[in-house]
Order: structure tokens, then sequence, then C-alpha cells
């Protein structure tokens, strides 16, 4: 992008950003995992914040059940891969952003692979299994995740470095094999999602621009019936 | 007897008592004796914590606890 281009699109984003801190967010490569309520959220903001290189995943299609909550879900794209969506949602908000989308799920068998050469994970995965085995990906890759999770009115997100116990913290390691939570119970709202959604942007922001504090070893929990937000120490 | 503060997230908060936040209990209660008081199925219950720090189950409350019981949580 030519400089006064580059200088008119992020515009708002000066002061809070530096020029250098906003050319670091440009050379910056995010993976997505999950494009769902959580991840196409994230996928909007990554774009309109500036993050250079984008990695999404998901082999799901949009079914009419997503249209309460997920950002990048319309009527007419029902039965349309996510990954697609996500795609041209990301270049028609930002054409500068390298897009790279896959239409698959991941597995034990292609996740190192997907993720290897991004400089942060943001997991917005649906099951728990699938969370305990990205961390250990992203783990062998060295890179961090930035996690969040939703149920009903109620959301969690912490930021987990390779070495970290993470998942195990919050899950129990026994939970490596459970699937689902209580979501499947409550649903989950739209603001609940976007909510996470924002704090799994800050997050991945701060870690990419080594700012701010981080969630490490952290879970903030907010419960939005109550207002209840809480930040808990894990160690 | 200690007072505490106790809130159940998400599905957990059916199992609610009155008075939950100045909730009364004998001395050398632990995080075990609470939830099985409580009737909440011990598999329910992922992550304990109390005044804002993770414990676990043998952890014994104390007066003017702020204890939080979190279920699994994995929707995106």
């Amino acid at each position: 992008m030519g400089t006064s281009k580059f200088a008119e699109r992020y515009d708002r984003n000066f002061n809070t950003l530096s020029r250098g801190e906003q050319k670091t967010l440009g050379v910056s490569k995010v993976a997505v995992i999950g494009l769902g309520g959580l991840g196409g959220s994230v996928c909007e903001m990554m774009a309109r914040i500036g993050v250079g290189h984008l990695t999404l995943i998901d082999g799901d299609i949009f079914e009419a059940s997503n249209l309460n909550r997920q950002l990048l879900s319309q009527e007419h794209l029902i039965g349309i891969p996510k990954a697609k969506a996500a795609k041209k949602r990301v270049n028609a908000v930002n054409s500068e952003v390298i897009v790279k989308h896959l239409v698959e799920y991941i597995d034990e068998s292609n996740m190192f692979e997907r993720i290897k050469d991004a400089d942060v994970v943001m997991d917005c995965l649906d099951s728990i299994d699938t969370r305990f085995k990205l961390q250990d990906a992203a783990k062998k890759a060295s890179i961090p995740i930035v996690s969040g999770a939703i149920a009903g009115v109620t959301g969690q997100v912490t930021s987990i470095f390779p070495g970290d116990k993470g998942y195990g913290l919050i899950y129990g390691e026994k939970s490596r094999k459970q699937s689902k939570g209580v979501e499947t119970r409550t649903g989950n709202m739209a603001y609940c999602a976007l909510f996470v959604a924002a704090l799994q942007s800050s997050e991945c922001v701060k870690i990419l621009l080594d700012r701010g504090d981080i969630l490490r070893n952290k879970l903030l929990i907010a419960e939005l019936w109550t207002n209840t937000f809480e930040v808990v120490d894990l160690v | 007897m200690i007072k505490i503060d106790l809130k159940l997230f998400v599905t957990l908060s059916k199992y609610l008592p009155q008075d939950s936040e100045c909730l009364e209990l004998s001395e050398k209660t632990t995080v075990e004796t609470l939830i099985a008081d409580l009737g909440i199925p011990f598999k329910l219950v992922k992550l304990i914590f109390i005044n804002g720090k993770r414990q676990d189950y043998k952890y014994q409350l104390k007066h003017n606890d702020r204890v939080g019981l979190f279920p699994p949580v994995g929707g995106g």
C-alpha cells in the first residue's frame, strides 16, 4: 500500500498504535482455527486492524442455526463453506491482507503443517479435545495460542505459550478426550461471541506487538447476566 | 462458623443456595465437602477459584473467601 493510502486507512488506529507498530501488524501472520461465532468475528477484526497475513481454517458450511450469532453468516450463504465466506469478507474489508483459506477440519494429521508458519494461532474451535490437540501442535511449533470459548452468556479467554500447562489447568488433563462442554445445553448468544472474539483480538495484538498485559497463565471469565468479570490466576 | 461469597457459573447456577453471597459454613469446610453438600456432580466442576486464584478440591475455606466454581466451557 502506498504511504498516503496506508496513513489514511489506519488513521484512526494512530496514536493508539504507532506507525511502526502498524507496520509490524502488517507483516504478522495469524492463523484462525474455527470460523464460527468466535472465528468469524476475529477475522473481521484482524482485517480491520491490519494483520497482514491470515490463514483461515474451517471445514464446516453455514447453516440457518448459525445466523443468530455468526457474523459471517447470511441467509444467502447457507450451505457455503465458512472459510470461503471468511476469505471473501476479509478481502472486501482490506484487500492488502494476504489470505489463505482452507475448507477442511484440522486434526492431528494436518494441524502442525497448517499452523507452523504463524506468529499467533487463534483457537476459535468448538470442541475441547481438539483444543488440547491444537495446544500440543502449537507447542511443537513454538507458537502462542489465544484461546476463546463460550457457553450461553459466559465466556473465557486466555493466552497459552509453548510450555504452559494451558488447557490442563482450565479443563483438567482428564478432559483431553471430552468433546463438548456446557455450551451444548446453553447455546451461544451473539453478543457474548463478539465480546469474547474482541478480547481474543486484543490479546493477539498485544502478543504481536509485545505490549500491554497478556492473559498468560490467567483466565478471564465473563458472565453477562450478572456482569461478573474475573481474571483468575491459573498458577 | 465462617461466611463465604459463592458464585456458580453457567449450568452450575441451578445448584446455587439462598444467601450465596453470604453463605454460612462450618469451619474447616473444604471445597470438596461444599460441592458434595450442594449436590453438584463432581465431574461438572472443572475449575475452582478462590479470591481470584485457581485452587483444588482440598482447599480449606476461610472466612470472607470469594469462591467460584466453573464448568467446562468449550463453544466457539
